[in-house]
């Protein structure tokens, strides 16, 4: 019964696929992505993956969607002159050779690892109880991995400058997006007034177990992001300015407080981004909380835009 | 007792897997988005509702019973806000020639 659900899982996810990349219109190719990045969690958990679920539903599904939503309709004026210039049949033939060259590589890489694969998932088990984390993931993620955990941090920030760096000259330092007006006693204001004292707790409740049980920064991060995200919408706040001097600090201060515990490690423990023994837990802790409220920013910045009014007065 | 349970479960995720695929039904079938919206909320509204009746009695600890029912309520909000929302933009759409 279960070996006939996931078969039927795995085949709408391909034809999920299909469907975002063969569909003519934009925007059906983006609600058939956000249904595919839904699915997709719901692989994750039959792969008993919790952590990735929770990443897939709120990033991929959730952040990625709005993104590509605010994409689409943007890019919904320009639709039909972009669909008219159709390359010609020469650079699609070769698009597409160049497409199934790619997977087909990436295929044959696949069947040609050692079976079985190698792996550190013993020696990983056998040391995980130094760093006093009870999530498996959380403890990989921030002490053996702890540079990839980084450089994803620092890519973010220069996600978030490359969005920026698309402002025209005379906006530049103002705020991010468009002015929001919506009916002051209307339902989109209600709901933000009453939704974020709840996405609130969630978002730090999926943050703080995410030492022991499925969750973290990101999952949590995320969800407050959304938060911010409603109340902008809303038309109930507007975005900061980008040349606020708070908000700067706060975009860089996550990564930096990584690198400075990392560089503390080099010094106390003989390696960058070692931990001393005894205190892998608190230092996991003040990073994961150090990170937090950079990546809320730099996630809800992203869906805001490049800045596109000057700051007033 | 614990047969009971079983028959109650049965009885009430059938019923919530019932009501999920008329809403999909009607998704599909209905001639307008007003008509649509109906079905659609029905479907989450009762029948997630439903299915989290059904699976109370198959947890342990209270705790995660009270999530589940939060999950439910949270739904029933973000349900009947989006549905305002979509029904208001096509009133909208409808009042402009």
């Amino acid at each position: 019964m279960t070996a006939v659900l996931d078969a039927g899982l795995a085949l709408l996810l391909v034809a999920l696929a299909a469907w975002a990349t063969f569909s003519r219109g934009t925007f059906a190719a983006v609600v058939g992505f956000i249904a595919y990045g839904l699915l997709l969690t719901l692989a994750w958990v039959r792969l008993q993956g919790i952590d990735v679920a929770l990443t897939e539903a709120a990033i991929g599904g959730g952040l990625t969607g709005a993104l590509l939503i605010g994409a689409a309709s943007r890019l919904r004026a320009t639709e039909d002159a972009a669909r008219a210039d159709r390359p010609g049949a020469f650079t699609r033939s070769i698009a597409a050779i160049a497409a199934a060259a790619v997977t087909a590589a990436l295929a044959i890489c696949v069947f040609a690892l050692p079976d079985p694969a190698p792996s550190l998932a013993q020696e990983v088990a056998a040391n995980i109880s130094v760093t006093e984390v009870g999530n498996p993931i959380t403890a990989v993620l921030l002490a053996f991995r702890a540079m990839d955990t980084l450089l994803e941090a620092i890519v973010l920030v220069f996600a978030l400058i490359g969005v920026w760096s698309l402002a025209p000259d005379s906006a530049w330092g103002g705020r991010p997006g468009p002015l929001h007006r919506a009916d002051p006693d209307g339902m989109l204001a209600y709901i933000a007034r009453v939704l974020p004292p709840i996405g609130i707790v969630v978002g730090l409740y999926i943050f703080w177990v995410g030492a022991d049980h499925p969750g973290g920064k990101f999952q949590g991060a995320t969800i407050l992001a959304a938060m911010w995200l409603l109340v902008v919408m809303a038309g109930l706040a507007d975005t900061p300015p980008v040349s606020r001097r708070w908000l700067r600090i706060a975009l860089v201060g996550g990564p930096l407080a990584f690198i400075a515990i990392g560089l503390y490690g080099a010094y106390a423990a003989g390696a960058f981004l070692a931990y001393p023994l005894g205190f892998a837990k608190p230092l996991i802790i003040v990073i994961e909380l150090a990170l937090m409220p950079t990546l809320t920013l730099i996630l809800a910045l992203m869906l805001f835009g490049a800045p596109q009014r000057e700051a007033r007065r | 007792m614990n047969l009971a349970l079983d028959i109650f479960t049965i009885v009430a995720v059938t019923a919530g897997a019932v009501f999920f695929l008329a809403g999909t039904l009607g998704l599909l079938r209905f001639p307008d988005s007003l008509t649509r919206l109906h079905a659609l909320t029905k479907a989450d509204n009762l029948g997630l509702g439903l299915v989290i009746l059904g699976l109370l009695p198959r947890i342990d600890g209270v705790l995660t019973g009270f999530k589940l029912a939060f999950v439910w309520l949270l739904v029933l909000l973000s349900g009947a806000v989006a549905s305002q929302l979509i029904a208001r933009a096509l009133r909208n759409r409808d009042r402009r020639p």
